[in-house]
This record gives C-alpha cells, sequence and structure tokens, in this order.
C-alpha cells in the first residue's frame, strides 16, 4: 500500500465547515481545539478559495525532527502519529508544522498548557485497537475498522480527499481532466514532495 | 589491611557519584491498523489481521465514497 494522503480540492470546498464539525464529534475534541479548521483565501471576493487544513502526515515531518523527547512515530501507511504519555507540551512541534497542525487544549490550572493533540487520519494512537483508552486520549481509530477519516467520508462535495496516495491522486487527476481546470493541490509538495512550496525548482538552468 | 579497607569505603563512596541513564524511551509500540478492532463498529467486507483484505477494503471503499465519476457512465 502507499501512504496515506490528504487531498483538498479547492475547486469543490464551500466552507461548509462540516469536516471540522464531523472531526470534532468523532474524536470528542476538546473545547478550544480543533484538529480540522477550513482556511478561506481571498474572503469576500469573487474567486475566493476555501481549503480544509489539519495535519498532512508528511513524508519528512518536521514535528518530528524537532521534538526533543521524540514522542512522534510514523505508521506503515504513513500517519505520523504521537504518543501523549511522553510528549511535554513544550510546543516546539507547533513552530515546525508548516500548517498549523499540532494544537494544545489549555484548560488546566492557571491556563498550563496540556500535551499537544493533531489529527491523527483517524488512526489512533499507541493504545490498543479501538479501546476507550486510545479514545479517551487520541480519538476514534476508524483504519482500524476499515474505515477512511470521517472529515472526508462526509464531505459533501467531496472535496477532502483521504486515503491510500495512488487512489485518491488518481481520483483527483481525473477529475481535472474532466473540467480541465483547477490541477493546483496546496500543501501537497509541502507535505510530501522533496521541494518546498514557492521555491524554485533545482537541478534546472534558471 | 587498614589499607584496603579505607579504599573499600572510598569506593563505596564514589558509587553515589555515578549517573543515572537519560536515554529516551520514545513513543510505545502501536499495533497495525489491519489488525482490527475488538468492537462491533469495523466496516464488513475484510478480514481482520489478513493486510491484504485490509488493503483492499479501503481501497475500494475510497473509491466508492469519493469517487463520484466511478458511479456513473458518462463521466461528465
Amino acid at each position: 500500500m502507499a501512504r496515506m494522503k490528504f487531498v483538498c480540492d479547492a475547486e469543490r470546498c464551500i466552507e461548509c465547515n462540516g469536516c471540522v464539525t464531523a472531526c470534532k464529534n468523532e474524536n470528542e475534541v476538546p473545547w478550544g481545539v480543533n484538529r480540522r479548521r477550513v482556511v478561506t483565501l481571498n474572503d469576500g471576493i469573487p474567486g475566493e478559495k476555501s481549503i480544509s487544513v489539519a495535519c498532512m502526515h508528511c513524508s519528512d515531518a518536521p514535528c518530528m525532527a524537532v521534538c526533543p523527547v521524540n514522542c512522534f512515530y510514523r505508521t506503515d501507511e504513513g500517519v505520523v502519529l504521537h504518543d501523549k504519555d511522553v510528549c511535554i507540551g513544550c510546543g516546539y512541534c507547533s513552530y515546525a508544522c508548516p500548517f498549523g497542525a499540532p494544537q494544545f487544549p489549555s484548560q488546566g490550572t492557571f491556563g498550563v498548557r496540556g500535551k499537544m493533540d493533531k489529527c491523527t487520519f483517524c488512526a489512533g494512537g499507541p493504545e490498543a485497537n479501538g479501546s476507550q483508552a486510545e479514545f479517551e486520549k487520541y480519538g476514534r481509530n476508524r483504519l482500524a475498522e476499515g474505515k477512511l477519516p470521517a472529515c472526508a467520508e462526509q464531505c459533501s462535495t467531496k472535496a477532502l480527499l483521504a486515503g491510500d496516495g495512488d487512489v485518491v491522486a488518481d481520483i483527483f487527476r481525473n477529475r481535472v481532466v474532466q473540467r480541465g481546470k483547477g490541477a493546483e493541490v496546496w500543501g501537497w509538495g509541502t507535505a510530501y514532495g522533496s521541494q518546498q512550496a514557492g521555491q524554485p525548482p533545482t537541478g534546472g538552468k534558471s | 589491611m587498614r589499607c584496603l579497607l579505607l579504599l573499600s569505603i572510598a569506593l563505596a563512596g564514589l558509587s553515589a557519584c555515578t549517573e543515572k541513564p537519560q536515554t529516551l524511551g520514545g513513543a510505545k509500540s502501536d499495533a497495525a491498523a489491519y489488525q482490527g478492532v475488538d468492537n462491533p463498529f469495523a466496516a464488513p467486507g475484510w478480514k481482520k489481521g489478513d493486510k491484504s483484505s485490509w488493503e483492499q477494503g479501503l481501497k475500494a471503499r475510497a473509491q466508492n465514497t469519493q469517487n463520484e465519476y466511478s458511479k456513473t457512465s458518462t463521466s461528465k
């Protein structure tokens, strides 16, 4: 199997925030924490575009590189997860992440920052699959139930695609061919490509 | 004999100077997703613990739930 990936089709996203709601409901995400959110560019101007953003489970995840306690790990399917029993809530991952994915609950005494929380691709964490402990710490493990992330499965316009990278890339490619526009996949290069977004291609003549 | 006794006391005293190991444990190991769950919410159509059937199930699910072009004979 290829790696699990997210694609958000900006031509289709209607900023309904259904993905945000589905995520919060499925994983019982605490108040003040949004694992997923919808970002609108040029809001209010004709031609505005919206995309749904969460942890993209990067190929070369910067959060993993900067974590001082090594709490992150990558599953065989390419999903980047973390161990909340090891996380110290330092926030380095938050600074490193290009998507603003790491979230920190701040409902403790004196507003103390809690352990990091982020999108798990609905794959839970390092507790027994489908257990109550896993649900309380990380949310629902839909992958182990043979399902895809709730945000993508309930997307009414199918703007947000999730699953095997080859499959979602094929679905998206077919759409672009059919409609003849909207081939840009924001965040794809940053998350899954070696070339950083906004940087000139390397190796070629300038 | 006395010298030996003093040396052993000194060695015992020095043992307090040793440092505890500070190696990072890292994250706990996690069971693979294809191992399935022990609750009634698992999707039908794949066998628990069988990686290839789990992968095929997810691929089919991705096509069925996210690709509406596959549901129409004429793709426009």
